[in-house]
């Protein structure tokens, strides 16, 4: 099993590189250094949320939430901006990331202690949340002369010709590996997944998990509502609305299983990477924009055929608890 | 009706208390009936009562066959895609001068053949629908965004334009009429026909149905074609009403349509539920809405009311249940 999802890793990391190959006979400007790292640096949010996505899909729950949760930290962090235009980026990026994880944890109780199904649950907050960035803003924009500098100078800065971005995505993925594969917590999460009775049995406290995976989730949306609101240099009402689909689709692609328990850390990042390359890559070779709501649905669909003909594990489905 | 026996999540206790769900939702209903016409005096005209259907009937379609979809242990999100897709054909089918019946029938086929390849990838690959409609969400709204890039139509065949927006004698709106007239059919299917029992059976525990002969993937495939053909009648009265198709018509039904028959005491994990119920709950959301739009509440207010209800209408008696244990 575990040689076969190596495989399946590095299956997707050749696609990948065969990928931007092909793109690149088609229109050579794409694999410039440069170009390339701005396709790393765009994909960048999707990453960090598709890991922190995972996280839930590993105990077989979804999070619908994230775009909804991302869009309400980041809009309450620009707001306060606004105000306090003084206070230190750091401030902002821990306060955004505090929200989040609220928000988050407001999911995993409703989960766990009230036993709202995860899908009622986060399709509620999906709502509940978005409805509150109208709430909080009176459905105006922030825009970019509005933030202080200090605020957006952040994210332009450069190391390695690589964007500060993706130095964070590379941290969360730092990060998340260890978490998953060498604490006990990500063990867990995995063995919870899995089998949730035989996890119970050996003493998980399936509760806490939930509020756990769910608390993850959100402090990563609240993280990107920072990230978000400063790479775009504007915050309103709409940002990120839907995102929590291809975030999903990511995850699918990189061969997370919606059935709980089975994923990689490096798939994941490669399904982010793949889902980023062909967003990237379709207007470089010419292809309408609207096609690319279509393209990614099909791309979704046949990844989670594939995905269950591999897994071979067809007695189970998400909605048997 | 078939007793829900999945053990791990009994369903909500406070309202079996009560004894009924349908008498909770219509106690709610009937209060929010009384501080409407309270607090604004333009509630109870019988025109603006008429009026106020318009805007929930065409979900409300949609929410009698999700109901049996959610009943039988599925979920499907693609409905309001499958929407867009309808129209599309809806708007085309017109714009190359068809007869008004061969466009209704291309219309409603095309509904039907996205329901189909639905059904078709659940069965066939056996993966849960939540995954499967979510992807067909994005891939169906892309086909329609694709198809239309950023024009649109607005010329409808006659017939079309009126069943979206005329009344039978003046007072019944069509698409209002058609919901009343298929939620009595589907009551009558649900509850008391054999197909209703068997779809049931399914919800509670779909192995166990299959070993009693039920062919659990013919009823699967056969609802979800069922739910696109109705997301392709909700398409016409929609067309009709609007008298314009984009791309991004309908955009976000999937979530209120499903608020609609899980606030109506439709259990999400399928085995138990009734018609009855879910239209009530149609009826709490619709006048609810129409009511905080006469006080102009504006629609987010609304969206996040809706959000709230969905969720404590489910947290609230596990919520007690939570307490009384504590306090034991």
């Amino acid at each position: 099993m575990i040689k076969l999802l190596k495989n399946r890793d590095f299956i997707l990391f050749s696609i990948i590189i065969f990928g931007v190959i092909l793109i690149g006979f088609a229109n050579p400007f794409f694999v410039k250094p440069s170009s390339l790292s701005d396709v790393l640096t765009d994909t960048s949010i999707l990453i960090i949320l598709a890991l922190s996505q995972m996280v839930v899909i590993l105990i077989r729950a979804i999070d619908l939430s994230v775009a909804s949760n991302l869009a309400l930290s980041g809009m309450l962090i620009s707001l306060l901006s606004t105000v306090y235009p003084e206070l230190p980026v750091i401030f902002f990026i821990l306060l955004s990331c505090l929200i989040g994880t609220f928000l988050g944890i407001l999911n995993g109780v409703s989960i766990a202690i009230l036993k709202v199904p995860f899908i009622v649950t986060t399709l509620g907050t999906l709502s509940i949340y978005r409805g509150l960035i109208y709430f909080v803003s009176d459905g105006k924009q922030v825009y970019s002369h509005e933030f202080s500098e200090s605020f957006l100078a952040l994210i332009h800065y450069k190391f390695l010709s690589l964007s500060f971005l993706f130095w964070v995505a590379i941290a969360v993925f730092i990060v998340m590996y260890f978490f998953l594969n060498h604490t006990r917590f990500g063990r867990n999460l995995y063995a919870l997944g899995g089998n949730p009775e035989a996890a119970k049995y050996i003493g998980i406290n399936e509760n806490k998990y939930i509020i756990l995976a769910y608390s993850i989730s959100g402090f990563f949306a609240g993280l990107c509502g920072y990230l978000w609101v400063a790479r775009y240099s504007v915050a309103s009402t709409q940002i990120a609305i839907g995102f929590e689909l291809t975030v999903i689709s990511a995850c699918v692609v990189g061969g997370i299983s919606v059935m709980g328990g089975v994923g990689t850390v490096v798939g994941c990042t490669l399904g982010a990477l793949l889902i980023g390359l062909i967003r990237n890559a379709l207007p470089a070779v010419d292809i309408s924009q609207f096609w690319q709501l279509a393209i990614s649905g099909a791309i979704i669909l046949i990844a989670i055929i594939i995905n269950t003909k591999t897994e071979q594990r067809k007695d189970k489905t998400i909605m048997v608890e | 009706m078939m007793k829900n026996i999945i053990p791990e999540n009994p369903p909500f206790k406070l309202l079996n208390i009560l004894y009924k769900k349908e008498f909770i939702l219509f106690m709610v209903l009937f209060f929010i009936i009384i501080i409407n016409s309270n607090v604004t005096p333009y509630f109870l005209d019988l025109y603006n009562l008429i009026d106020s259907t318009f805007i929930f009937s065409e979900k409300a379609i949609i929410a009698l066959s999700m109901t049996f979809v959610i009943i039988a242990r599925q979920i499907d999100l693609s409905v309001a895609s499958i929407i867009a897709v309808s129209s599309c054909v809806l708007g085309y089918t017109t714009s190359i001068g068809l007869d008004t019946y061969l466009v209704i029938t291309f219309t409603l086929l095309s509904g039907m053949m996205c329901g189909a390849f639905n059904g078709f990838i659940i069965t066939r690959f056996a993966i849960p629908s939540i995954i499967v409609t979510i992807g067909t969400m994005s891939l169906f709204r892309g086909l329609a965004y694709s198809f239309l890039e950023d024009q649109y139509y607005n010329k409808f065949p006659k017939f079309v334009v009126s069943l979206g927006s005329d009344y039978l004698f003046g007072y019944i709106p069509y698409a209002f009429l058609t919901f009343i007239v298929l939620s009595i059919i589907f009551a009558f299917i649900l509850h008391k026909t054999i197909i209703g029992k068997r779809i049931f059976s399914i919800g509670n525990n779909p192995e166990s149905a299959q070993y009693t002969g039920i062919e659990v993937d013919k009823y699967t495939f056969v609802l979800f074609t069922l739910n696109g053909l109705f997301s392709a009648i909700a398409a016409i009265f929609l067309s009709g009403r609007l008298s314009s198709v984009r791309p991004n018509i309908a955009f976000g039904w999937e979530l209120e349509i499903i608020t609609m028959v899980v606030l109506g005491g439709v259990y999400i994990y399928g085995g138990s539920g009734s018609i009855l119920g879910v239209v009530i709950s149609i009826f709490i959301l619709g006048m609810l809405s129409f009511g905080l739009g006469l006080l102009n509440v504006p629609g987010v207010g609304i969206i996040i009311f809706t959000g709230l209800l969905l969720i404590l209408s489910i947290g609230f008696p596990s919520f007690i249940k939570y307490f009384r244990s504590q306090n034991e």
